[in-house]
């Protein structure tokens, strides 16, 4: 598959590096920086062109006529929006997908309909970012918790704490304890290790624990692995920018909102822009602030801004000085997994979250979600099972007969409206949702060609 | 010196153009077969296209383009002329009538105040009562085209932000073409509202005469009756009933009214910052008022309360000055909570008088926010009305307008003091007139007139009926030696 990348940023540069590596992709990137480029091509099997990308004689040089997906993803939105109506236009590109941060653009459906922008897909990052530390916030204890078929099955990351009830007993009391809940623990990691997670498993403290659930049950499937909290309700944010000021939008209503800035012009601007929100003008990591501010009783403190080892700082800070929980938003992987089990309780990566949405519309075959978990080393995948019984290497076998790659398993089916935990004996029918828990996900592509049927 | 010259070559087109009006007394008067008035209204008209006509050949040298900053002296010299022209009918066509008297009620109209000192209005020429009530008509369409289009121009008194609140109408205006016609649009509204109201008065039984001089002073919020009695004389609660609904449309801004009826939407009265907050006040003191007065069984009945209450507290409030019954003689409280809900109700942009709900508004969240920065210092904190952020130089002449405000009333309190009037006389005389309200308490209450003040106090009175009107600093700003220097 051909894949034109559009702008070497960040996201851009990971995507290529997720899609350079999958054997069947031929990547291009452009960007107006030729360093970059230089740089990517070192270390990454991509062709590389300098230029503006949205220019049709720079796209003709990236060979867009024979490209099958474009990815937009410069800094600029209306530079990622030409693009993809000039690849309409000029080249009849099957798939455009742009990165569009503004929510002047997003906000109107109208302009993503058929007929309109060429935008097949757009990818708001700030959105994306904004809509998961909102889900996080509401399920309090969650390390991560992301959704499969349209949010009828959940999949929760936590830390198993001494006072959950299923701490220090086998798996398999799970079912005692709640006979009537469907949920299936996916894997246990110990000390950063995997546990395979079979009926006679003891869970010990500080396992750190994915399971899946119906989104109705999950709260008492949590309450298992460790006491229930007390939901939100105070909430700190520091950095007004574009993820602060959505997350205090949209929390604002239903939380006690504070939230730190430090340019008094930003500052004064989302001011004016929130309701509720108590906005402050001023360093996060700025002990006195936080102390006259009641850290000390806020129940989830954000850092949220621009400069990961500002939000580093001062969400230790915080943690210090009395914040029930704290969160950081950190791009880099390295950075992340030296935080996290430490003094800061979850890390968020955006690059996390947009490439794993970004991936699930690029991959091919029928992946219709992608998550990353615990910063990008495992992966869980929703894939729909198409085709007939003789065409399809899945449908009418129960999973026993299934033998996927090592490392991944099938947790659970949604057929429908329901909702099925996976057993040795399910058979797997057309149409179904497939969640599948990857730990390694090198095997992504081996797991994906899996369900494709094979027309 | 020079700017003074230029304005008065503008108002000199403007006096001309006054002459027309004196059409409306005359026609009354041939209509009533009232020769003897006759004369005065002729006269007048003549003097207003004569002086008009020759201040502007005197000054034609002098014609410029009106720069922002001479409209101050043109509002003034406008309000402050077009009173002395309009004494002229009542000098000529009422035997013993002092000028003092004259001008103190031709004021009374044009900054619909209602506050009167003349007696036996019943006997009155029917010439000379439609010309009371035709000036405060003018005046209300005056004091809306200079609420709406000039003061937020010049950014008198936090004025400026309201400029901004009323979209389409003067938004972004440069002074000349975009005034025009927003002061015609909205002359439109307030005139096909009158019209409304005087058929809905005549509807509910007033004569034809009564119906039209009643509508005039209701838009305006003026209070001039045609009855020396006021609307006590009718004994009709539908009366009453029809003058509160339009007393109260009145006292909105005539900006929002424009808006929604051409575009037939009525949930921008919802949007409206003010009209929730005007109305929710004065309806909850209408209650308040009611509920106090019953308890002080000062009629045996709660709904005769409830119906006294509800006119006189709506008619105070937006500062009407219309009066359905003594409530002068009400326990204390009453009356004197009363005047003070009349200085905070009318909604910028009405015919209403006082600090105006805007300015309200800004003052309570200014209180706030200063509280609220207390408790956390480095917050920011924009002061918001309808959900849009205030600059911080509006919350300031706000701040400068409320001193200025108060400051009136103590010095001219004061001056009525120094007079021999006793204390609530004086300061209810004076908060009512700087309200453009009317009936004060005591001596000038509800239940008498102005007549009692002798021609010091009258012109006391006149000169808190004038900066009342003209919001203070736009007069105020005339006095500074800044403005006249070159």
């Amino acid at each position: 598959m051909k894949i034109l990348i559009l702008g070497a940023g960040q996201v851009g540069r990971t995507a290529a590096y997720h899609l350079a590596r999958e054997p069947d992709n031929e990547v291009t990137i452009v960007d107006t920086n030729e360093d970059v480029l230089r740089d990517l091509q070192d270390r990454l099997d991509v062709r590389a062109v300098a230029g503006n990308g949205a220019y049709p004689t720079v796209l003709e040089t990236a060979g867009i006529a024979d490209t099958d997906i474009l990815v937009a993803l410069t800094n600029s939105d209306e530079v990622n929006i030409v693009a993809c109506e000039i690849a309409h236009t000029l080249y009849r590109t099957p798939t455009k997908i742009a990165r569009i941060r503004a929510p002047e653009y997003t906000a109107r459906e109208q302009l993503f309909t058929e007929g309109a922008l060429a935008v097949d897909v757009w990818i708001s990052p700030e959105q994306l970012v904004t809509e998961y530390i909102a889900k996080l916030l509401s399920y309090p204890g969650a390390l991560q918790v992301v959704d499969f078929a349209d949010g009828r099955v959940q999949l929760v990351g936590l830390r198993a704490r001494r006072d959950g009830l299923l701490v220090g007993r086998e798996l398999r009391t799970l079912r005692e304890h709640l006979p009537d809940t469907e949920a299936r623990v996916a894997a246990i990691y110990r000390n950063e290790r995997l546990v395979p997670a079979a009926g006679d498993t003891v869970i010990e403290e500080d396992d750190e624990i994915f399971f899946v659930a119906a989104s109705d049950d999950l709260r008492r499937v949590m309450a298992e692995l460790r006491r229930s909290e007390d939901p939100v309700r105070r909430l700190v944010i520091a950095g007004g920018g574009n993820i602060g000021l959505r997350l205090a939008l949209k929390l604002e209503k239903s939380n006690q909102v504070k939230l730190i800035e430090r340019d008094p012009r930003r500052a004064r601007r989302i001011s004016e822009i929130l309701e509720n929100t108590i906005v402050l003008n001023g360093d996060a990591a700025d002990e006195e602030l936080l102390v006259e501010e009641n850290i000390d009783s806020a129940d989830v403190f954000a850092a949220l801004t621009n400069s990961e080892e500002a939000n580093v700082l001062s969400a230790m800070l915080a943690k210090r000085l009395g914040a029930r929980r704290v969160m950081a938003l950190i791009n880099r992987p390295s950075y992340g997994q030296l935080m996290e089990n430490h003094s800061i309780d979850i890390v968020i990566s955006p690059q996390t979250i947009t490439i794993g949405t970004l991936l699930a519309h690029v991959r091919r075959g029928d992946v219709v979600r992608v998550h990353s978990l615990r910063r990008g080393a495992a992966e869980a995948i929703e894939a729909v099972v198409h085709g007939t019984q003789n065409r399809s290497r899945v449908i009418g076998r129960t999973l026993e007969q299934i033998e996927l790659p090592q490392g991944a398993s099938i947790v659970a089916i949604v057929r429908g409206e329901r909702v099925i935990m996976a057993h040795h004996d399910t058979t797997i029918e057309a149409e179904d949702h497939v969640i599948i828990f990857l730990s390694d996900r090198r095997h992504i592509e081996a797991v994906s060609r899996f369900f494709q049927s094979d027309n | 010196m020079r700017s003074l010259l230029g304005v008065l070559n503008i108002f000199g087109s403007l006096l001309s153009w006054f002459a027309l009006y004196f059409l409306l007394p005359v026609l009354t008067a041939l209509l009533y077969g009232e020769f003897a008035p006759l004369r005065g209204f002729l006269i007048g008209a003549a003097v207003s296209v004569a002086g008009g006509v020759l201040l502007r050949l005197a000054t034609r040298r002098y014609r410029y383009d009106l720069k922002p900053r001479d409209a101050y002296l043109l509002v003034t010299v406008s309000w402050l002329a077009i009173a002395l022209v309009a004494t002229i009918p009542l000098l000529l066509d009422m035997p013993g009538m002092s000028f003092t008297r004259a001008y103190f009620e031709s004021m009374s109209g044009l900054s619909t105040t209602g506050a009167t000192q003349l007696q036996g209005l019943d006997g009155l020429p029917h010439s000379i009562n439609m010309w009371r009530h035709a000036l405060s008509w003018l005046g209300g369409m005056g004091i809306i085209v200079l609420a709406v289009a000039i003061l937020p121009l010049l950014g008198v008194g936090g004025m400026q932000l309201y400029r901004a609140g009323a979209p389409g109408t003067v938004k972004d205006a440069k002074l000349a073409p975009r005034i025009t016609e927003a002061a015609k649009a909205l002359g439109a509204v307030y005139a096909g509202l009158t019209a409304a109201c005087a058929l809905a008065l005549w509807a509910a039984g007033m004569s034809l005469f009564d119906a039209i001089c009643h509508a005039f002073s209701t838009l305006a919020l003026g209070g001039f009756s045609t009855h020396d009695a006021n609307i006590a004389y009718f004994h009709s609660p539908m009366i009453e009933f029809v003058l509160m609904l339009f007393m109260l449309i009145a006292a909105m801004n005539f900006a929002t009214h424009f808006i929604a009826l051409r575009r037939g939407d009525f949930r921008l009265y919802r949007r409206d910052p003010e009209a929730r907050w005007v109305l929710l006040l004065i309806l909850s003191n209408c209650v308040v008022i009611a509920s106090f007065i019953d308890i002080k069984h000062v009629y045996g009945d709660f709904f005769i309360s409830m119906r006294y209450a509800a006119f006189n507290v709506i008619s105070t409030a937006t500062d009407s000055g219309f009066v359905s019954t003594d409530y002068g003689s009400w326990p204390v409280f009453a009356p004197l909570w009363m005047l003070f809900v009349g200085c905070l109700c009318a909604s910028s942009g009405s015919t209403g008088g006082g600090i105006k709900m805007f300015r309200s508004l800004i003052l309570i969240k200014q209180s706030l926010r200063e509280m609220f920065t207390l408790v956390h210092p480095q917050a920011v904190t924009p002061l918001k009305i309808a959900g849009q952020a205030v600059p911080n130089g509006v919350v300031y002449s706000v701040l400068a307008f409320i001193f200025l405000y108060f400051m009136t009333i103590v010095a001219l309190t004061f001056a009525l003091l120094i007079s021999g009037l006793d204390f609530m006389t004086a300061f209810s005389a004076i908060v009512a007139c700087v309200n453009n309200a009317g009936p004060g308490l005591n001596l000038v209450g509800p239940a008498h007139n102005y007549s009692t003040l002798n021609d010091f106090q009258s012109w006391i009175c006149i000169a808190g009926m004038f900066l009342g009107r003209v919001e203070i600093i736009t007069f105020a700003v005339l006095l500074t030696p800044t403005f006249w220097r070159k």
